[in-house]
């Protein structure tokens, strides 16, 4: 396991993810405590087991009612993410319901929680345990939305999120 | 050719923006997907790739229809549509149904092969694209130049100058800004659009399910927020299994853009929860527009193995010079000119097909393992039998296997080389030996061939016969590469005969498109070459190699000449190219080097068809190594040098600058002799050479190593 969120670790930074890693959930909250009220503006968490259990943090601009007004009014969008594939530095999600989608296109950052327990080795392993009759919408991410669609300069941000920041806690429900 | 293709193509050839663009591109391509394949087997990816999409291939239909049911079975809507026009109806009636006013779209191939937004937009539709490039492109009012970066051929400045123009005066050509700019524009239309369009990079048959892979994250919000999707699908992208996504997902990123995954990757089944709350309405057209047809046409069907991820462009010599516009349609380079001899009829295919020089580059990267090169010379050769071949063609083939006769009309034209050349007769000899090309010296003609200094070669007593296939170049222009095989393979202890019924091994009419002068020629060269019984027979021209190992295999399949496969079988199977042949005798110990001098530096050129048919580029090295030669090796070792039969007579405004960069990383390497295997390539690159008053020798093999021997 150790390997591999350290592989998922290096291939993540290698395409522009920002991850950092937390022992205890707690943790991961006081990052958020921080990092939301600078990032500014307003943030909007979509529900997911680790919020469910962590009740509704108390953080100022952070909302929990996810709509596409909202997101698109939004700094930063918060989801937890189902899996990961090391190999790639892919976070993978089940994002049949709506709000997991709004959250992760229109804010300007996107959080991604990942509980580090969820990390697998390869694209192989994710479709050998993920089937279509349990996730209507599959989403994989790997690293904020780019372009080289002029003079092939690489370029951040283009529809997506400009900043992909990971959360990798451990133990937490998923 | 026309003088409007002549014309596009030199003015490609002009913008200097294109072939700098292009040309840094091709470099930084060949190396990030190097880096994006590490750790992996690329050939036994491609392999799987291969199997899945064949597979698919051999039953579009049934596979169409199990999509059908599983994703209606969802609640999906699929329409199969035969037609562009049947998409486009459909599209229309769906869109006045449901009142849109405005559509996003994210990329598709399908829908520009079928000029989707310009029939929206004359119903009153706004469509706008939201791929950056597509939206540029768009804005521009051109088309796509290239399958995944539709706008490489403009410069930031280009961009600026359009966003100006179309949409708000005074954008600065800083690309941050401007992709600041798309992203803010673009987020309104998003946001209040009515129905997303999308394509499909993948379709599952046993789920219903869609692959949609993006790097701005465009097709997310395409399939998020408008009321209605519609997905327009080309049937090629139907895949049998969900498993069957993996190595299409695998070879995709990595070898479109060098990623290890692209930024986005949606997996779709069944409609999506709307943001009202509702499933939301979902269509998928899985369009025909001839694809059937092509999974029908036995030579066809493997051009149904694309993924578009057009590495086929990116590696392309040709491409790389005059981009995507010379093409004249929606798909481009060498996969674009199978593809538009299909969705546009044969004939539109004509001139383009023409850009092709065989040089194999793209088949080594496609991810299809589709035959590129292979069938662009099926497009030619069906278009030649469709309007039948020119006369003065037909007369220069005949003329072609009278050996004497050929070589003395050659060599009265290399004496005399001004009045043949005017007469317009040399200048379509298929050896293209001839002419006025302003940008490499002639060869001369030798005095006499080949076939006649053979006569007073004394040979040694030897315990095995080699039968000698020397081909046009080495026959007529280079004889002493000749006489240096003989005394190569003498002193391993093997005698060297030459048949004098070996005729043209063929390929200037199969490159022509001429199929049954190319059989005509098979059959005289295998009767003559396995006449006397030999244990090998050797060629120092991998052009004629590959004629006599696989060409005239495949010459008699395409023309189903059954019974003519099995001596073809049987001259293939003991055929080798030189540098093959001699490394094994090294390597059984009859053949040694002088050892302890040093042989000065060359760099090595890899032909096209000794690399990537024969497969053989580490024995000329190893061989050259062994005979004391410092081998220092130039960038682009393998990129072709310009050289391919008639075409350096037929381009030669694209021949030249292929050339010229050859000789530049050649030069930049220092060495004193450039080596390769090929006397076609040795004519191309010690012209080239001469022209520059270079001092650095060219040299075949053969020649730089008989010095060598023990
Ligand atoms: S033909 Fe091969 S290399 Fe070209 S786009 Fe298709 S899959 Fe890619
Ligand atoms: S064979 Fe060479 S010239 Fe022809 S399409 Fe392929 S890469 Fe281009």
């Amino acid at each position: 396991m150790c390997n591999l969120s350290g592989l998922f670790r290096e291939r993540a930074g290698a395409v522009s993810a920002e991850v950092h890693a937390f022992g205890r959930a707690q943790e991961a909250l006081a990052f958020l405590g921080d990092f939301l009220p600078r990032e500014g503006g307003t943030s909007l968490w979509a529900p997911g087991p680790f919020l469910q259990a962590a009740g509704r943090p108390r953080i100022p601009g952070l909302a929990f009612d996810v709509t596409r007004e909202a997101a698109a009014a939004a700094q930063v969008g918060i989801s937890q993410m189902d899996w990961a594939i090391a190999a790639t530095g892919t976070l993978v999600q089940d994002a049949t319901t709506v709000e997991q989608r709004l959250v992760s296109t229109l804010p300007r950052t996107h959080v991604a929680i990942l509980g580090t327990g969820r990390i697998l080795p390869d694209l192989a392993s994710l479709l050998s345990i993920v089937h279509p009759d349990r996730a209507a919408c599959l989403s994989m991410i790997t690293g904020p939305s780019r372009t080289a669609d002029i003079e092939r300069v690489l370029t951040i941000g283009v529809h997506g999120p400009a900043r992909l920041v990971v959360l990798l806690v451990e133990g937490i429900p998923s | 050719m026309r003088a409007a293709f002549k014309d596009s193509i030199h003015q490609a050839l002009a913008d200097p923006d294109l072939r700098g663009a292009l040309g840094r591109f091709s470099v930084a391509y060949k190396a990030s997907r190097e880096r994006a394949y590490a750790g992996l087997d690329f050939e036994a990816v491609r392999d799987r790739v291969r199997d899945v999409k064949a597979h698919a291939a051999s039953r579009l239909d049934e596979l169409a229809a199990a999509f059908q049911a599983n994703a209606e079975a969802r609640g999906v809507k699929v329409f199969r549509a035969q037609s562009p026009a049947e998409v486009k109806a459909y599209v229309s009636a769906l869109a006045r149904e449901r009142g849109v006013r405005t559509i996003v779209k994210s990329k598709s191939m399908a829908t520009e092969e079928i000029h989707l937004n310009a029939h929206l937009e004359a119903e009153g539709i706004q469509v706008f694209e939201t791929d950056l490039g597509e939206w540029i492109i768009q804005l521009a009012h051109q088309r796509p130049s290239h399958m995944v970066m539709p706008a490489i051929h403009l410069t930031k400045e280009d961009v600026a100058e359009v966003f100006s123009r179309e949409v708000e005066p005074g954008q600065a050509p800083d690309i941050p800004a401007l992709v600041a700019f798309a992203r803010d524009r673009l987020r309104g239309r998003f946001l209040e659009a009515d129905m997303g369009i999308t394509g499909a990079n993948i379709a599952v048959a046993e789920t219903g399910s869609l692959v949609l892979v993006t790097n701005e994250g465009n097709a997310r919000l395409v399939t998020t927020l408008p009321r209605v999707h519609v997905a327009i699908v080309g049937i090629e992208k139907l895949v049998a299994s969900f498993q069957d996504i993996e190595p299409i997902l695998t070879a995709l990123p990595r070898n479109a853009t060098g990623q290890l995954m692209t930024s986005y990757v949606s997996i779709l089944t069944g409609p999506l929860q709307s943001t009202e709350g509702g499933p939301r309405e979902t269509h998928v057209i899985l369009m025909d527009n001839r694809r059937s047809e092509m999974a029908a046409d036995p030579r066809f069907r493997e051009a149904l193995q694309c993924i578009r991820c057009a590495s086929c462009l990116n590696v392309c010599p040709i491409y790389r010079l005059v981009g995507g516009h010379v093409f004249g349609k929606v798909y481009t380079g060498g996969i674009g000119t199978i593809l538009t001899a299909w969705f546009d009829g044969l004939q539109a295919s004509d001139e383009i097909q023409g850009l092709c020089i065989q040089c194999g580059a793209c088949k080594d990267v496609c991810p299809g393992r589709i035959d590129i090169p292979g069938l662009i010379l099926e497009v030619r050769r069906r278009l030649v039998a469709k309007r039948g071949q020119p006369l003065v063609q037909k007369a220069i083939f005949a003329l072609v296997n009278n050996r004497r006769l050929f070589h003395t009309m050659l060599r009265a034209a290399s004496l005399a080389q001004k009045p043949f050349a005017k007469n317009g007769f040399i200048r379509h000899l298929p050896l293209f030996l001839s002419d006025m090309t302003d940008f490499r010296s002639l060869p001369a003609i030798a005095e006499e061939p080949l076939r006649d200094r053979f006569r007073r070669l004394v040979q040694p007593p030897c315990r095995e016969k080699a039968v000698f296939y020397s081909g046009c170049l080495i026959d007529f222009s280079y004889p002493e590469m000749g006489e240096a095989v003989v005394r190569i393979l003498n002193k391993a202890g093997i005698e060297v005969l030459f048949p004098e019924g070996q005729t043209c091994c063929g390929a200037p009419a199969r490159y022509a498109g001429a199929y049954e002068t190319a059989a005509g020629n098979a059959r005289d060269n295998i009767k003559a070459l396995l006449a006397d019984g030999p244990d090998y027979v050797v060629s120092a021209c991998p052009t004629c190699t590959v004629a006599l190992k696989e060409d005239f295999i495949a010459t008699f399949r395409s023309l189903g000449m059954e019974e003519d496969l099995e001596p073809a079988r049987r001259l293939a199977a003991r055929t080798f190219d030189f540098s093959t042949l001699v490394k094994r005798l090294v390597d059984e110990g009859r053949l040694s080097f002088k050892e302890g001098q040093e042989a000065g530096i060359s760099t090595y050129h890899d032909s096209c068809h000794l690399k990537r048919t024969l497969g053989a580029q580490a024995a000329p090295r190893e061989l050259l190594a062994r005979a004391g030669v410092e081998v220092r090796e130039m960038a682009e070792c393998d990129t072709c040098c310009g050289m391919a039969g008639s075409y350096s007579v037929k381009l030669p405004e694209i021949s030249a600058p292929i050339l010229e960069r050859k000789l530049d990383n050649i030069q930049a390497t220092g060495a004193d002799r450039v080596v390769m295997d090929c006397p076609g390539c040795v004519m191309q690159i010690r012209g080239g050479l001469d022209k520059l008053g270079s001092p650095i020798r060219a040299e075949h093999t053969a020649v730089r190593l008989e010095e060598r021997l023990r």
